[in-house]
């Protein structure tokens, strides 16, 4: 078990900064979620962690000692990857043993801990099968076993469930997650799905072009992104634009959007916050923000509603909202609405 | 036409093409233990010719050599061929598309041509003619054909099992040994068998550089058959036939050319 510090850390190819001047904690025992879009340097920054990559500037840290120059072998990592990378010429049983074997473990041990892991990782009596003969969960419950055998400081992640169709993932997230609960270990992973990063990790970064944008528990981060790409990145966001005011943001045909910081020229609100009724007026009401439009698309998708709604004042990219589908009644295309939302719910961002 | 025919007429084309490979080759090893020296029927079981091979040193002295050049040329050229292919697959270097050009007109070029060029150039620098003129021949002749054959095998080869290793806790000499190597072995396997066949199949080549005296044995066989064919070649053939063959099932037996289960 391990404290991972990161701090400061660089990487340039040629003109291109794959990483520029990150630093992070990743807390004992702590399942952590880097995320961003492909090409951001989250990869890149778990490839840093596990030793693969050298950074050209910055420390990183096992426990407060200095790691940058031990090699990938040294490091006391274990390492899940997306294609789960199991060794083709090998059983499963090997497979798990392959880590304590080079270690020269006494042959008792390998195969007490193999059993343990098999048992852990729920493949009881698959130790002789090759990995080629097992499906997709089960490819990757062997490769969690095979990491995680030799007791690794740090646990690294890299996007661990990207191969598995949308069921199976779902379960293993569950599973993921308990099974790094049990064993307390610090796990890293990396994804671009956010809805996997807010399920599993206990904090996470959201990572762009190379820099940290936003670090924090999911719902936090959820809730209260810093800038557009963090509220963009993590689900739908509608965008709030204008002139600052006292109370909020003030639209470019002047109603007045009141933010939950205050004075802002760039505000969000998820989907999710905004009640769709019958159209009222506008303006600032009893804590409430309200705006109307027009619906221009009604999308049943059987639990819920997705509305989009062209709102004038907000130029031509849609508002969005997400309603629960609890009553029979709803707007079709063309009807006038109201949007209310509370003002606690508009939050201020850097563009 | 209905199925069974259809299939009737693939078992009777397999059987002609499975005919024309092996006949010329089924009725060769017939007459090595025929009585006549001439072909003559009724064929009448001797082991004459194996006796008087036995007793031929030249052939055997020529056998012996050819043996040592394609054992030799195979372990030099399988090792210098997977560490090029090796160099191929996990490293950029300036010139690389180049000399992967530069490896297949070998392949194309007349061996009659090479082997002049050879002749040539080792005069010139003073290498001259021998059996070691020979093994360098056949290494460089089997080169290319090594590089292909493991090369095929690298491609196939996901290096992120060798970094999975490496986060597993094996050193570099560990990754190579119990990943990189048994993986890419049968590729290795075919390569050097693929080496060893072209050395001892090698005939112009070993005929250019061979001085008075000292031949291999396709060269020894090409100048017996001038001086008029005798039975004893037959012999030797089916011997060598038979060992080749063997060598192959074997590795057949144990190696799954061309992937995993």
């Amino acid at each position: 078990m391990s404290r991972v510090e990161v701090t400061g850390v660089a990487k340039r190819y040629g003109a291109v900064a794959a990483l520029d001047g990150v630093s992070l904690t990743f807390e004992d025992g702590e399942f952590f979620g880097l995320l961003g879009p492909s090409g951001s340097g989250k990869t890149t920054l778990l490839r840093m962690i596990a030793g693969f990559i050298e950074p050209d500037e910055g420390t990183i840290a096992f426990d407060g000692e200095r790691v940058e120059q031990v090699p990938v072998h040294k490091r006391g990592i274990g390492m899940v990857f997306q294609s789960y990378a199991l060794f083709p010429h090998m059983t499963v049983a090997q497979n798990i043993a392959f880590g304590l074997d080079v270690r020269a473990t006494p042959r008792a041990d390998v195969a007490h801990r193999v059993e343990e892991l098999l048992d852990f990782v729920q493949l009881e009596g698959l130790g002789n099968r090759k990995p080629a003969a097992l499906s997709g969960g089960q490819q990757q419950r062997v490769a969690l076993a095979r990491a995680l055998a030799p007791r690794p400081k740090v646990l690294l992640l890299d996007e661990p469930l990207g191969a598995l169709d949308r069921k199976l993932r779902q379960e293993m997230q569950v599973e993921l997650k308990e099974i790094q609960r049990s064993i307390g270990i610090t796990t890293i992973f990396v994804t671009h799905d956010q809805e996997e990063a807010l399920t599993l990790s206990d904090r996470i970064a959201i990572i762009d072009r190379g820099k940290l944008v936003q670090v924090g528990e999911p719902r936090a981060v959820y809730e209260r992104p810093r800038n557009l790409f963090a509220a963009r990145f993590l689900g739908d966001a509608n965008v709030l634009e204008g002139a600052a005011s006292g109370e909020g943001v003030r639209l470019a045909d002047g109603t007045l959007i009141a933010v939950a910081g205050g004075k802002a020229t760039l505000a969000v609100v998820r989907p999710e916050k905004v009640d769709v009724g019958a159209a009222t007026a506008r303006g600032v009401d009893g804590g409430s923000n309200r705006l109307t439009g027009e619906v221009r698309q009604a999308i049943f998708s059987g639990a819920s509603l997705t509305y989009h709604i062209r709102v004038p004042a907000l130029g031509s990219s849609p508002f969005i909202a997400f309603v629960q589908n609890r009553t029979a009644s709803a707007y079709g295309v063309g009807d006038t609405v109201s949007l209310s939302w509370p003002v606690a719910d508009t939050v201020a961002v850097a563009p | 036409m209905r199925p069974e025919s259809i299939d009737r007429l693939g078992y009777g084309y397999l059987g002609l093409i499975l005919a024309f490979l092996y006949l010329p080759i089924l009725v060769m090893m017939a007459m090595a233990f025929n009585r006549s020296p001439l072909y003559e029927l009724p064929f009448t079981f001797d082991l004459v010719w194996f006796k008087a091979l036995s007793n031929n040193a030249r052939l055997i002295d020529a056998s012996i050599n050819s043996l040592w050049i394609a054992a030799v040329n195979a372990v030099i050229a399988t090792v210098l061929g997977t560490l090029v292919a090796y160099a191929f697959a996990r490293y950029e270097f300036p010139g690389k598309q180049v000399l992967r050009l530069l490896l297949l007109p070998p392949i194309a070029i007349p061996w009659l041509i090479i082997g002049t060029s050879m002749l040539i150039f080792f005069f010139w620098t003073g290498i001259g003619r021998g059996l070691h003129a020979i093994l360098l021949g056949h290494v460089a002749l089997s080169l290319p054909y090594v590089i292909v054959v493991v090369g095929a095998r690298f491609a196939a080869f996901d290096p992120v099992l060798e970094e999975a290793a490496a986060t597993a806790g094996a050193s570099p000499v560990q990754v190579f040994t119990r990943i990189t190597l048994p993986l890419l072995a049968p590729g290795i396997i075919a390569a050097a068998l693929f080496a060893f066949a072209v050395s001892f199949d090698q005939f112009v080549i070993s005929y250019f550089l061979a001085p008075p005296g000292i031949s291999t044995l396709p060269v020894e066989i090409y100048t017996a058959i001038r001086k008029g064919f005798t039975p004893e070649i037959n012999a030797i053939s089916t011997l060598i036939i038979l060992v080749s063959m063997g060598l192959m099932l074997l590795v057949a037996r144990n190696y799954r050319f061309g992937g995993e289960r």
